[in-house]
């Protein structure tokens, strides 16, 4: 069961690769696919590693991608509004 | 590819206006990451947000401004500063920010940067110096280090490039510290230490500009030059300003390097003018307006 | 509303005309001004300094009249009335600021004592030259009020009204005296509070949700709401629609600019502010301002003696300018006499506005002294001819 998971807003990602050099646990990777600004938005590779730290969120230029971290029962937490 | 829906809600988020959202920056420009940590340290320090303003200049972080979703000026090319004066003047429970760029606020605004500092108005300055003049083109600015190429220095630049937080220190600011893009939870804490404290305060973020300082120098991606701000940054609090000038692969030494006691402006006016001072209510409005919901 | 009797200083005085402006802006309830020293206008702000503290305001010193000029623009959007003082160098530093306060809609008021020039010029003489600078001194197009005293005691009456076109139109108001009007000392009586007119704020009643910052009213002029009342405002110097933010396009510009324009244009016959002595039946009119209007008298008195019909007419708002008036006299009269302390300048909308339907005489003077009454009255010979 992971601790954490991410959030991405694909459209918003500039693809600078930021969020996946700099997550300790090495959880993204810049997939494949285009948003529509042809940018190649981060996915989760790893995700059972996210402990939902949010330093990919801190480091996000654009505001598109944030981590938090789930409860035991896999509900998010924290982060919630 | 879709946004995880998980009623979940990214905190900066409401710090931004969201009907301008994306940003003008460039991919990788290391603006939008300051932000998150000024965001963050809003937020954890549960300043009153109806109670902030921020001011920018013009430039590329000039815009930041604009982006928050806080009272927003977005002034002329180096004059936020004595904008901010002005504001925080005229209505002291507010917090004034000023977020701008190293050409606006050194170069054009030089002046300004000097003699609020000087002044210690109590004011928080967050400097994005990417040490170029990215909005206009690539022209070198007065933080361009050592021969640096840049649209207007061809052959590289003959000037030496200032040192902002030696001079800001010098002029008398209170509160001075220097991070890179890539510290951004020690930049937080440095803006929330900052948020706490009265009178001038400066703080520079050195930020990648992929699309000017790093390509014409040959320096990589925005992701090569926060890889680098690791490699040779060397965090040494309280180092003397003097011995923190920024070369093109010398170390860069960060920190929070000045943090004392000094009154700022208005609390050394109100005591210099003593009794000649009088406190002075705002005169009731004779046609007070039926149905106003606000507080007046 | 009326003034607020803490602030003003009712009673005769014998003051000189820049004494006299800072009370006519305390009264009018600038409480708050930034500036830098500068001759012959610094008296106003040496004694804002020691006044304003009594009433709960404050002087600041900027580094220079950039910073001065655009101090008094967050003091406004704090909530205060604010205003500057300079005379021509600091005048001329000052000219981005009053494009920004037009564009953002920044109610504030610019004192410019006038001395001659260009450049430092002559910093204790007067001149009359800065008119056009007050006009179209900025870059980009928009409109602007300025307005011209010719005695101490105008300058206290004037310099209310200037703070009141400034919050009616939202618009900078360029106080456009000069070195002589400024040092000149003579009786001024201030009257009391409760018969001082002050234009409040147009501050708007409607909750921060439902504000638009820049959403015209009917006479075109937008609502205002200050930092730190919850509004989140977003005031830019860039084309801005009417939240506020920036639109960079063609269609918003022409909206914007526009109205910038038609704002003040729409109330042009109400800014009309004239004083007229025996137009009627006159055959030549001598049309001044500020200190030259009371120079023509001379002139003008001489030539009555001489049996020639002259009338006058003295440009107490000068921008706008009376347009339709002078278009009307100028079908009436042989020549219309511009004596000014420039080298020609207002004198260029007088020919424009007369549009060759009379003779227009400029009288123009290299300034650091005032006229010599001959010289209008050969100009007023010349028109009767």
């Amino acid at each position: 069961m992971p601790k954490g998971t991410v959030a991405i807003t694909a459209e918003r990602c500039k693809g600078c690769g930021f969020c996946v050099e700099f997550c300790p646990t090495h959880v993204l990777e810049l997939s494949s696919a285009f948003n529509a600004k042809g940018y190649h938005p981060p996915h989760m590779i790893a995700p059972e590693k996210c402990s939902g730290c949010n330093l990919c969120g801190m480091y996000c230029p654009d505001f598109a991608i944030f981590g938090f971290r789930l409860a035991a029962n896999g509900e998010s937490k924290g982060a919630t509004k | 590819m879709s946004t995880t829906d998980l009623h979940v809600h990214n905190p900066v988020e409401e710090l931004l206006r969201q009907d301008r959202i994306p940003t003008i920056w460039c991919p990788g420009c290391g603006i939008g990451t300051s932000v998150n940590s000024f965001a963050h340290a809003l937020l954890k320090q549960n300043i009153d947000l109806d109670k902030t303003a921020i001011v920018s200049g013009i430039g590329c972080s000039g815009r930041v401004s604009g982006y928050m979703n806080l009272d927003s000026f977005h002034t002329t090319h180096g004059r936020a500063i004595p904008f901010a004066t002005g504001l925080k003047l005229a209505r002291p429970e507010l917090n004034v920010i000023v977020y701008s760029g190293d050409g606006d606020l050194a170069s054009i605004g030089g002046n300004h940067l000097i003699h609020a500092a000087r002044r210690n108005m109590d004011i928080l300055v967050v400097c994005i110096n990417n040490m170029i003049y990215a909005m206009t083109g690539g022209q070198a600015a007065a933080t361009t280090p050592g021969s640096s190429l840049s649209t207007t220095t061809p052959y590289g630049a003959f000037e030496p490039e200032l040192n902002l937080v030696q001079l800001v220190d010098a002029a008398g600011a209170c509160f001075v510290a220097r991070w890179t893009a890539y510290h951004v939870v020690q930049l937080e804490r440095t803006l929330e230490k900052a948020l706490r404290k009265k009178g001038f305060r400066f703080i520079e973020v050195l930020s990648p500009c992929p699309t000017y300082f790093q390509r014409k120098n040959n320096m990589g991606d925005a992701l090569q030059a926060m890889l680098d701000y690791k490699k040779r940054s060397k965090i040494q609090h309280g180092c003397p300003t003097w011995e923190t000038a920024l070369t093109p692969s010398g170390p860069i030494i960060v920190g929070e390097f000045v943090d004392r006691e000094r009154e700022d402006y208005l609390t050394r006016m109100r005591k210099q003018l003593g009794p000649h001072y009088s406190e002075f209510p705002a005169q009731q409005e004779e046609h007070v307006s039926e149905g106003c919901s606000r507080e007046c | 509303m009326h003034a607020d009797p803490r602030t003003v200083l009712t009673g005769t005085h014998f003051i000189n005309g820049d004494a006299a402006c800072c009370e006519g802006a305390l009264a009018a309830g600038a409480r708050y001004a930034a500036g830098y020293p500068i001759t012959p206008s610094t008296e106003i702000v040496e004694r804002f300094a020691a006044r304003a503290p009594e009433v709960g305001g404050l002087f600041i010193q900027m580094e220079d009249e950039i910073a001065s000029s655009i101090a008094i623009q967050g003091m406004v959007w704090g909530g205060q009335k604010a205003f500057t003082v300079t005379s021509g160098p600091g005048f001329s530093l000052m000219m981005e600021h009053i494009g920004l306060a037009a564009m953002t809609e920044t109610p504030v008021v610019f004192v410019d004592v006038q001395r001659g020039g260009p450049s430092t010029g002559l910093p204790t003489l007067p001149s009359q030259s800065d008119m056009m600078q007050a006009r179209f001194g900025s870059h980009g197009d928009y409109a602007v009020i300025a307005l011209s005293p010719n005695s101490p005691q105008e300058c206290f009456d004037l310099a209310i009204q200037a703070f009141n076109l400034a919050e009616e139109f939202r618009v900078p108001v360029m106080f456009m005296m000069d070195e002589c009007v400024g040092h000149m000392t003579e009786k001024v009586v201030i009257p009391p509070a409760d018969q001082i007119e002050i234009y409040p704020r147009r501050h708007t009643q409607k909750p921060p949700g439902e504000f638009r910052l820049y959403e015209p009213g009917p006479d075109l002029v937008p609502e205002m709401a200050h930092a730190g009342e919850g509004y989140k405002v977003y005031v830019t110097g860039l084309t801005h629609d009417r939240r506020g933010y920036p639109s960079l396009n063609p269609a918003t510009q022409k909206e914007l600019v526009t109205r910038l324009f038609e704002k003040i244009r729409r109330a042009a016959d109400r800014l009309v502010m004239v004083e007229s002595d025996q137009l009627e039946g006159a055959d030549v009119v001598v049309v001044s301002y500020g200190i030259t209007s009371r120079v023509a008298q001379r002139a003008v008195h001489a030539a009555r003696a001489k049996g020639i019909k002259v009338g006058t007419l003295r440009l107490i708002c000068v921008w706008p300018f009376p347009e339709k008036l002078i278009r009307e006299l100028a079908s009436k009269v042989k020549a219309l006499v511009m004596p000014e302390l420039n080298m020609g300048q207002v004198v260029i909308e007088l020919e424009r506005c007369a549009a060759g339907q009379c003779q227009v005489i400029s009288v123009p003077h290299a300034g650091g002294t005032v006229h010599d009454p001959a010289e209008i009255l050969q100009a007023i010979e010349r028109g009767a001819q």
